[in-house]
């Protein structure tokens, strides 16, 4: 009972911590939205040519394109995002690793208050203003709300492995540029999936990074089977968290090692 | 101009110190532009023509603005930047020093690694000039010209926005980044509307696409006047006074933060 108090806690202090900056975040909603309109005359372009491509009609097309842009924020599509990241370069990480509380589960919580507060900053303008502007396909199915919430899952679990890299290497731009780089690309934010050349579309419809944007997103527009795609998403969720867990024991190793 | 090339000398010297750091981000900088130009590569898998254009056309598109851009902000770009030392408060240590506050902010952490961008678009833009006939050539070189001035026009203007918006600086890539994006496809891909207000009210139709038409040979799908065409360098002065205007007067308005 504690600990859910405590992570409720770390929820609400991340969502708040967050929402300080709301001109920030509709800053970022704006040009999130600037972008989802460019794409769209693009794939528009594509679809009038093509119709019918990837499964997708053209309504759909022009909607997965402003829901990849909704995703930005709350999937921190471009990286980073924890605050424990720059504690690992000061070495107040070492504090973190002793609490009786798991980092893990405790930036968890906090990435989950986050991602909640640019649901709503960063995620509805887009949403909104591409229905106005253009036709777009409402949700279809009741599974986009789960499927959602383990998209973000996956991104955290994703980001928290990439941060903690640091722990090993003395610069970290590097992987994080890497990481961003492999997220944009494979995860559908680029271009849906299904446009994707033979292995390569195979590559990253297998990748956790297609259940961060793509099934989120197909999950509004009803063109996958639902339960598959769930259990696709649980399980790079629950992979990615597993490989936290033992690379933060690993990590607390390291970190004694040098600070001892 | 000096004092430019030294605080940049300073900075490129500063980030060499940590090589494997500085090689990183030259091709983590190639890497993530080149993402772009694979998109358009899938794009013309399942199509021979994009808004009326073949693939070497569109990718001389976007290598004319990928090259543009890329100098534009690798000598400029830093000016983005200005929001943040608004807040800490160090831009007001520049204002008091004797050099330009705008040549200070440029050079400010001059990023050498940003020529992963410029290396990325100038091999993009190589390729792709097979589509240029001799004789109309020596447009190319006056539009890229133009589109440095342009991008560096419109970072400036978003500097000059960040004056009044400290606190969402993020605005400016709509139109920075933004604008580089839009014209890395033809523009007849846009909606008419979204074409006139980058023709006439920000004019990033002046990067490449007017210039293109001539050099492409390719009708306008508004019917623009053709002298348009070769109106870039015009543009590019008209919206470089409007910048410098907005950013003396984003200076002369500026407070410090008070604290």
């Amino acid at each position: 009972m504690t600990a859910f108090v405590l992570y409720l806690r770390l929820f609400q202090y991340g969502f708040r911590r967050h929402s300080t900056y709301l001109a920030a975040a509709l800053a970022g909603a704006f040009t999130n939205t600037v972008f989802g309109i460019l794409r769209a005359y693009v794939l528009i372009a594509l679809w009038e040519a093509r119709p019918g491509l990837a499964g997708y009609t053209l309504t759909q097309a022009v909607t997965f394109c402003f829901l990849t842009q909704a995703f930005i924020g709350p999937m921190q599509v471009f990286g980073r995002g924890l605050s424990f990241g720059d504690r690992i370069r000061s070495g107040d990480i070492a504090f973190d690793l002793v609490r009786p509380a798991p980092l893990l589960l405790w930036s968890l919580s906090e990435d989950l208050g986050r991602a909640a507060y640019l649901a709503f900053a960063r995620s509805l303008p887009p949403t909104l203003i591409g229905a106005a502007l253009f036709t777009m396909a409402g949700p279809v199915s009741p599974w986009f709300l789960p499927s959602f919430l383990l998209g973000i899952v996956v991104s955290f679990g994703w980001r928290y492995l990439v941060t903690l890299t640091s722990c090993w290497t003395s610069d970290d731009r590097g992987m994080h540029t890497l990481s961003a780089l492999l997220t944009m690309f494979f995860s559908g934010m680029v271009l849906p999936l299904g446009l994707f050349p033979g292995w390569l579309r195979t590559v990253a419809e297998a990748s956790p990074f297609a259940a961060m944007v793509q099934v989120p997103a197909d999950m509004w527009l009803g063109t996958q089977p639902p339960l598959q795609a769930l259990a696709f998403q649980l399980f790079w969720a629950i992979a990615l968290l597993c490989l936290g867990a033992l690379l933060t024991a690993a990590a607390r190793r390291k970190v004694v090692v040098q600070g001892g | 101009m000096d004092s430019y090339l030294l605080l940049a000398w300073t900075w490129v010297r500063a980030s060499a110190q940590y090589r494997t750091s500085f090689v990183v981000s030259i091709i983590s900088s190639f890497a993530i532009n080149a993402l772009d130009a694979v998109a358009i590569g899938i794009v013309f898998l399942h199509v021979t023509t994009l808004g009326g254009f073949t693939l070497p056309e569109v990718m001389f598109l976007y290598g004319t603005s990928g090259v543009s851009f890329a100098i534009a902000d690798m000598l400029f770009g830093n000016i983005e930047r200005l929001s943040q030392h608004i807040r800490a408060g160090t831009f007001d240590t520049m204002l008091i020093r004797p050099v330009s506050p705008f040549v200070q902010m440029a050079a400010d952490g001059f990023g050498a690694h940003r020529i992963g961008r410029l290396a990325q678009a100038v091999i993009v833009l190589g390729l792709s000039l097979q589509v240029v006939p001799w004789s109309r050539a020596w447009l190319v070189p006056l539009m890229i010209l133009s589109g440095v001035v342009i991008f560096t026009a419109v970072f400036t203007l978003g500097a000059a926005l960040q004056f009044v918006l400290v606190d969402a600086p993020e605005i400016a890539n709509a139109f920075t980044y933004g604008g580089v994006t839009l014209t890395q496809y033809p523009l007849s891909v846009y909606g008419d509307q979204l074409v006139r207000g980058v023709t006439f009210i920000i004019p990033l139709a002046f990067v490449n696409w007017q210039p293109a038409l001539y050099i492409l040979d390719q009708p306008d799908p508004l019917g623009l006047p053709e002298w348009l065409r070769f109106a870039s360098p015009l543009a590019a002065v008209a919206l470089a006074v409007i910048s410098a205007l907005a950013w003396r007067a984003g200076i002369r308005r500026y407070r410090s933060t008070g604290s």
